[in-house]
């Protein structure tokens, strides 16, 4: 923070004389950096452990790949992404349906009196503290678990499927508002059927918004934590789970190379997202 | 004559057929309206919204002995238990003060959160709104990649840091600033820590996204008015943000409020809050009434939250 004051006084004269920078504000880089390594250092610790080649994890030994190999080949890790991959799949898929056709709605019919309701309900999952939606979803589900004695994965799969919904209709609202109505009037004035018009013109104009739209969800639904815990039945166990049942244990880095590969999947999602939504624009 | 009232009636009718088509048309258009949208309004009516109706109705019944609820009498107790208990031996009341301390406690780590959050986040939206394209585009993805990494492995990676063998102890050790490690974890600065961490860039991007439309040519005619670099701050900027600066402040303050494993992870029990109380009560204390009503607690506190916030952009939309 001292840096911060006496940057004026100390670059003023030599900043001022070639030309004056209007954009300026003394100090704020710092706070940039600061920013920026109080976002990476954690991470960056957490994937050095990761190469640790000692049982404790916080004690440094040497450097090892094993333990890469020991998280991929932990039956209990892969059930757990199993179910997670498959649980997130799923709920993506379904909805970006949803929201896609609600979408269409939204964006190409002309505004009905009952449109901010619409909006509200759609956006209803994200107004709502995680915690609570959590424990409403679970007394929900008990009671129709009792009520039909059935139990199963479906639980979990409508849960996420719930707050994938809003995750999943932003990027397709945003693509759909931003599309060129040109080619769907010309198709239209063509005597294309709306159906028609659909699939040849809107449809693959939209394909960047329903990628969009399958990873934000996709992503979302990997990371729950807060409704996984309270939805899933006994068994039920997906990545974040597992994680954390290993937290408060003394781990060993196998936690840590299977977080690191979770962070670089991630990444690797978040890049491709980034490239497939510029690129149109 | 008989020819023209034909053609007359058949203009009738064709006109009658046409209205009623486009009546069927129309129809159908909302038919089809409804229709479309009704896979994602009746998923998230039946399994979002009832569900809130359903612990309204919990949070005014009978706790069950082991879990659930004894139907149907409705008792008001536990929402007089949000702020007051009964005394074990009479019938006394007296203020519920375990409670108060973790609601003052919540509000108060929100605040802090979002304050810490606002004063490391505004700096460096600024700095990134001033770089070149390029640059800015990189320390934009660079913002957004934790925001799409799963929470529970960062906050496992802030365990690493603040343990009593993390990271930051160890640092301090070598220097010897400290010879015995500091009890970081479990207290409320991990916990702040942890959560402005987590909610940062929630901060940084309502910022970044109005301060992109800053209008420097305004700042230009600050300096030329002979004004210092931190009155151009707190007299142009500042203002011209602030739509940012609320929204930013609301993102982060509304799951900060909430937030459940940040505070589990990092709070032990001693540093209780909204989030781990309600999940405390429905999986450990079995009070599902209790719950329910913390529950409509913590969602009252957002939605007053969410009406300043929307007050204050009207306000500023009139102005």
């Amino acid at each position: 923070m001292t840096d911060i004051a006496a940057a004026p006084t100390i670059s003023a004269p030599s900043r001022r004389a070639p030309r004056f920078d209007v954009k300026r504000q003394s100090g704020f880089w710092l706070v940039a950096i600061f920013c920026l390594a109080m976002l990476y250092t954690p991470m960056a610790v957490l994937v050095t452990y990761a190469f640790n080649d000692n049982n404790f994890v916080m004690i440094w030994k040497g450097f090892t790949w094993r333990w890469f190999g020991i998280a991929i080949n932990d039956p209990e890790i892969r059930d757990a992404a199993l179910l997670s991959l498959k649980v997130a799949a799923i709920a993506s898929v379904i909805a970006t349906i949803f929201a896609t056709m609600a979408a269409l709605v939204t964006t190409r019919v002309k505004p009905f009196r009952s449109m901010p309701l619409v909006y509200a309900i759609i956006n209803q999952p994200l107004m709502v503290p995680e915690i609570v939606t959590a424990i409403a979803t679970m007394v929900f589900f008990a009671w129709i678990r009792t009520m039909t004695d059935y139990y199963g994965v479906v639980y979990l799969v409508v849960s996420h499927i719930v707050f994938c919904i809003p995750f999943a209709y932003m990027p397709l609202r945003a693509r759909l508002e931003d599309m060129d109505l040109t080619y769907e009037n010309a198709a239209a004035d063509l005597y294309a059927t709306p159906w028609r018009v659909f699939r040849r013109i809107t449809l693959p104009l939209m394909v960047p918004g329903i990628i969009g739209a399958l990873m934000l969800s996709f992503v979302v639904s990997m990371d729950d934590v807060v409704i996984t815990v309270h939805v899933s039945g006994p068994g039920e166990q997906t990545l974040p789970l597992y994680l954390i049942g290993q937290l408060h244990r003394g781990v060993t880095p196998e936690v840590n190379a299977m977080s690191t590969l979770f962070l670089l999947a991630s990444v690797l999602l978040v890049t491709i997202f980034f490239i497939v939504t510029r690129k149109k624009n | 004559m008989a020819a023209t009232s034909d053609t007359v009636t058949d203009a009738l009718a064709d006109n009658g057929r046409a209205q009623v088509a486009a009546r069927k048309a129309a129809s159908r258009t909302v038919w089809t309206r409804w229709l479309m949208l009704s896979p994602a309004l009746i998923t998230i009516l039946v399994c979002g919204l009832a569900p809130l109706f359903i612990i309204l109705a919990y949070s005014l019944m009978k706790p069950g002995d082991y879990a659930g609820v004894i139907c149907c009498k409705i008792v008001p107790d536990a929402w007089i238990n949000l702020f007051f208990e009964q005394d074990m031996f009479s019938d006394a009341m007296a203020p519920n003060y375990a409670y108060y301390i973790i609601f003052a406690r919540s509000i108060l780590m929100a605040l802090f959160t979002t304050a810490l959050a606002l004063g490391v986040g505004f700096p460096t939206a600024y700095f990134i709104a001033t770089r070149s394209p390029k640059l800015r585009n990189l320390m934009l993805f660079l913002i957004t990649i934790p925001f799409w990494t799963n929470l529970l492995i960062r906050t496992y990676s802030i365990i690493m840091v603040l343990q009593d063998q993390g990271v930051l102890n160890k640092i301090l050790m070598k220097l010897g600033i400290i010879d015995q490690p500091l009890q970081l974890m479990y207290t409320n600065i991990a916990i702040s820590y942890g959560l402005s961490y987590a909610y940062l860039p929630y901060m940084v991007l309502p910022l970044y996204a109005s301060m992109e439309k800053l209008d420097f040519r305004l700042i230009e005619a600050g300096y030329d008015l002979y004004a210092t670099r931190f009155q151009v701050l707190r007299r142009l900027i500042i203002p011209l943000v602030k739509p940012g600066i609320v929204a930013g402040s609301i993102l982060v303050f509304i799951p900060a409020i909430g937030d459940y494993v940040i505070t589990t992870q990092l709070g032990g029990g001693t540093t209780m809050m909204f989030g781990s109380l309600i999940s405390q009560q429905f999986l450990t204390a079995r009070n599902w009434p209790q719950g329910s009503a913390l529950s409509l607690g913590l969602m009252a506190l957002v939605m007053i939250a969410l009406l300043i916030y929307a007050k204050k952009a009207v306000g500023r939309a009139e102005s």
